[in-house]
């Protein structure tokens, strides 16, 4: 079965073959074909998937590795890389709910666009875009070396782009779209700067191969500095695609695009491509601790940022957006303080939960024909019984309330911070304090959006109802699984086995802590894990913290947005300038414009009218006015007339002949 | 024999300078290819005298094929001319600088 792993990504390319090339036709024929063979697609290849993965179950740990080599991709001189996908723990974790989620948002996306009319064609051009970003995804989870990884990776921003743009007939769509594209461009560049500098350097000891496998194992022959230098210019790629600071401006505005979208790719799938990436080459990063600890300070940073900026929101989709950025911050917060597995499990609830709010909210914009200001609805309880509970569930799910999965990944993490030798006690507080306003902001939208009573317009209030089925039964599954997901990776403190770490142990082998070195290469980390075994009382003390802020939260939601609605006026009207700071994201869209886009503009602009049209081209013309100028002093010696022409040519041999006369005589 | 050779070659430069001359100060067209018809008579004269001294025939041969030449493109020469005539009235070369850029 290992053999059919080509499968997975062939189907939903035929998925986009077949729409993208006949789409047109088919919608004018029958619109319905279009989703099945989308869907249908999508649907088959999480099949596969999830029987690989039980295939993969039976196996002993130890043996659950296996590289499936297509085709050779490109090949010159020694260098060659493949068409290779492979299949281990980790591809098939990230595989399992790339295919799982994206396949329910496929079908939640049939509800959701079918009666989309802004333009002739959506509905075709839609599907192709989200089966290509499927296909995209898949080959960057199973791909076995970085430069197939890459090409998933720039795949997939290329959807990201298309789908914030899908409706490009409004301006601002389609400049979110740009912006989201050029950022990730950014962080692009460094990437493959990482990646070239990885391939040159193993190619100086002789190793001409950028998989996965033969670059890890021959890590050790590179030096630590270097080792810090890629791992540095990686991350920066990572937090371009998974919306970190200082490359996180373009997610909020990514919620141009259609929702289901935003769900599958801005919150479930694509923006822990980096997250995913890093765990990937646990191996390297354990090499630098450097680098482990910019990625921790880097996570813990944009979790408290990005949440403080989603306290004050009135959009709706932009909260959610926000906290998808300081739920990132969470994972890579894990990541770099050694935890790679509790990291890669907030990567898998998240998926649930926040796909599932996203959807929620796309439910709710749905019904309040297209509204997405919160402060213009509310009371949607009665009238959305699924949407709310379901809701509420995610809601609770994010925030981390003991039972449901949430709860068992942030916890995971905010203990591997605290505890584990990467950590401190800075990392643990930025958390605690996000997940505080986590709590807070996720409630003051339940507030506003299912409570009170409601603040729409009459038009828009006759048409409030609840979604068609094939939105809500996905919305339904998700919340199941937001409910039990975190039941996989249940903490030994807790009675629990973990199973995901023990899942992924098999790759994680030289992560986890394990390898941390100092420069004389004794190892001074034991891991987390072994230091956690003896402490399992701080480790309570700490849920129950941490429990304490996050009921805390939810408790000034409820006296801020139940109670007394008057607080929120009276405080902002107290302290405007912390107010217009939050509202207005810390200015920093407002930072980078001045400082760098600006900047940037008089510069190429710069570059435009001088360098380019006055020197380079100034030079060109030049030359050739030059010449022409020759041409025209040098034309007048072909006055036309005969006779002055054979009076050259008679001068002309008179000075050949006397020339050998004189020779002769000389 | 060194004599008679160089009253001939003399000969033939004179004609060829006088024809040259004619050729390039003229203005009449029909006096300039008179000219060029003097020049070959020059040319046919040193190749007569050479292929005499080197008791050859190929200084005759060309000869020959020299006069052949000249009488065709007298042809040509002199249609060319009354056409011009016919056309501009006139066979002055100094009116004509078609050849101009």
């Amino acid at each position: 079965m290992f053999d059919y792993v080509w499968l997975i990504p062939t189907l939903p390319l035929i998925g986009v073959l077949v729409n993208g090339l006949f789409g047109r036709r088919i919608e004018k024929a029958n619109k319905s074909i279009i989703h099945w063979i989308a869907c249908g697609s999508v649907g088959l290849a999480f099949f596969v998937t999830l029987t690989i993965f039980v295939q993969m179950l039976r196996l002993e740990p130890d043996k659950r590795f296996y590289d499936y080599i297509w085709f050779t991709w490109m090949e010159s001189g020694e260098f060659s890389v493949p068409m290779g996908f492979q299949i281990d723990p980790i591809s098939m974790f990230m595989c399992m709910f790339v295919t799982g989620v994206g396949f329910l948002i496929h079908i939640y996306s049939i509800g959701y666009m079918w009666h989309d009319e802004h333009d002739e064609g959506t509905y075709f051009r839609y599907f192709t875009y989200l089966n290509l970003f499927m296909l995209c995804m898949i080959i960057l989870v199973l791909a076995d070396n970085f430069l197939l990884m890459f090409l998933g990776w720039e795949g997939v921003g290329l959807c990201s782009y298309l789908l914030i743009a899908f409706w490009f007939s409004t301006k601002e769509f389609a400049i979110a779209g740009k912006k989201a594209f050029i950022t990730n461009r950014i962080g692009d560049f460094f990437f493959a700067i990482g990646m070239l500098l990885l391939i040159v350097n193993l190619g100086k000891h002789g190793i001409w191969s950028i998989k996965y496998a033969d670059v890890f194992s021959h890590a050790s022959l590179l030096s630590p500095d270097l080792i810090t230098l890629i791992c540095i210019l990686f991350f920066l790629g990572c937090t371009a695609k998974s919306a970190q600071i200082p490359l996180y401006v373009w997610l909020p505005d990514a919620m141009a695009g259609p929702t289901p979208v935003s769900a599958l790719i801005h919150a479930a799938t694509m923006v822990t491509a980096g997250v995913y990436f890093v765990a990937r080459c646990n191996i390297l990063y354990s090499m630098s601790p450097l680098a482990l600890q910019i990625v921790a300070i880097v996570g813990g940073m944009t979790a408290f940022f990005a949440a403080t900026i989603a306290l004050t929101h009135n959009d709706i989709k932009k909260v959610l957006a926000y906290s998808t950025v300081s739920q990132l911050g969470y994972m890579f917060l894990g990541l770099g303080v050694g935890a790679f597995t509790a990291g890669l499990f907030h990567v898998l609830t998240h998926s649930f939960f926040k796909a599932l709010l996203f959807m929620c909210s796309g439910c709710v914009i749905h019904a309040m024909s297209g509204e997405q200001d919160m402060r213009y609805m509310g009371g949607l309880r009665k009238k959305m019984p699924v949407t709310f509970y379901t809701m509420v569930i995610a809601t609770l799910a994010i925030i981390g309330f003991p039972g449901f999965s949430g709860f068992f990944s942030k916890d995971e993490i905010l203990w591997k911070a605290f505890s584990s030798p990467g950590g401190n006690f800075m990392l643990w507080l930025m958390g605690v304090l996000a997940a505080a306003m986590t709590a807070f902001y996720m409630f003051r939208l339940i507030f506003m959006t299912f409570f009170n009573e409601c603040r729409a317009s009459e038009e828009v209030k006759k048409h409030i109802h609840e979604a068609p089925k094939s939105m809500t039964v996905p919305l339904m599954i998700l919340a199941f699984l937001s409910v039990v997901g975190g039941y996989i990776g249940i903490p030994k403190s807790l009675g629990g086995s973990n199973l995901v770490e023990h899942f992924l142990e098999p790759v994680m082998g030289l992560g986890d802590g394990k390898l941390f070195q100092d420069a004389t290469g004794t190892a001074i980390m034991h891991g987390a894990e072994t230091a956690g075994h003896h402490s399992y009382t701080l480790e309570y003390i700490l849920m129950v913290i941490t429990t304490f802020i996050v009921l805390g939260g939810i408790f000034t939601a409820y006296m801020m947005y139940m109670k007394n609605r008057t607080i929120p006026e009276k405080l902002a009207a107290k302290n405007p300038l912390l107010y217009r700071l939050l509202l207005n994201k810390w200015y920093i869209d407002e930072l980078y414009e001045w400082n760098v886009i600006k900047p940037l503009h008089t510069f190429s602009i710069f570059l435009w009218k001088i360098t380019d049209a006055m020197i380079i081209d100034g030079l060109v013309n030049k030359t050739a006015q030059f010449f022409m100028w020759c041409g025209s002093m040098l034309r007048h010696i072909q006055t036309g007339y005969v006779q002055r022409y054979a009076v050259t040519f008679v001068a002309g041999t008179v000075a050949i002949v006397m020339y050998y006369v004189f020779l002769l005589y000389i | 024999m060194v004599e008679y050779q160089n009253i001939y070659l003399t000969l033939s430069a004179i004609l060829f300078t006088i024809g040259c001359g004619g050729v390039i100060t003229r203005k009449n067209a029909i006096v300039v290819f008179l000219c060029i018809e003097i020049m070959l008579g020059a040319v046919n004269l040193a190749f007569v005298t050479f292929s005499r001294a080197n008791s050859s025939p190929e200084g005759i041969f060309m000869v020959m094929c020299i006069m052949a030449v000249a009488a065709a493109e007298a042809a040509v020469g002199l249609a060319i001319f009354v056409l011009l005539y016919r056309k501009t009235g006139s066979i002055n070369i100094d009116k004509f600088n078609l050849l101009k850029w």
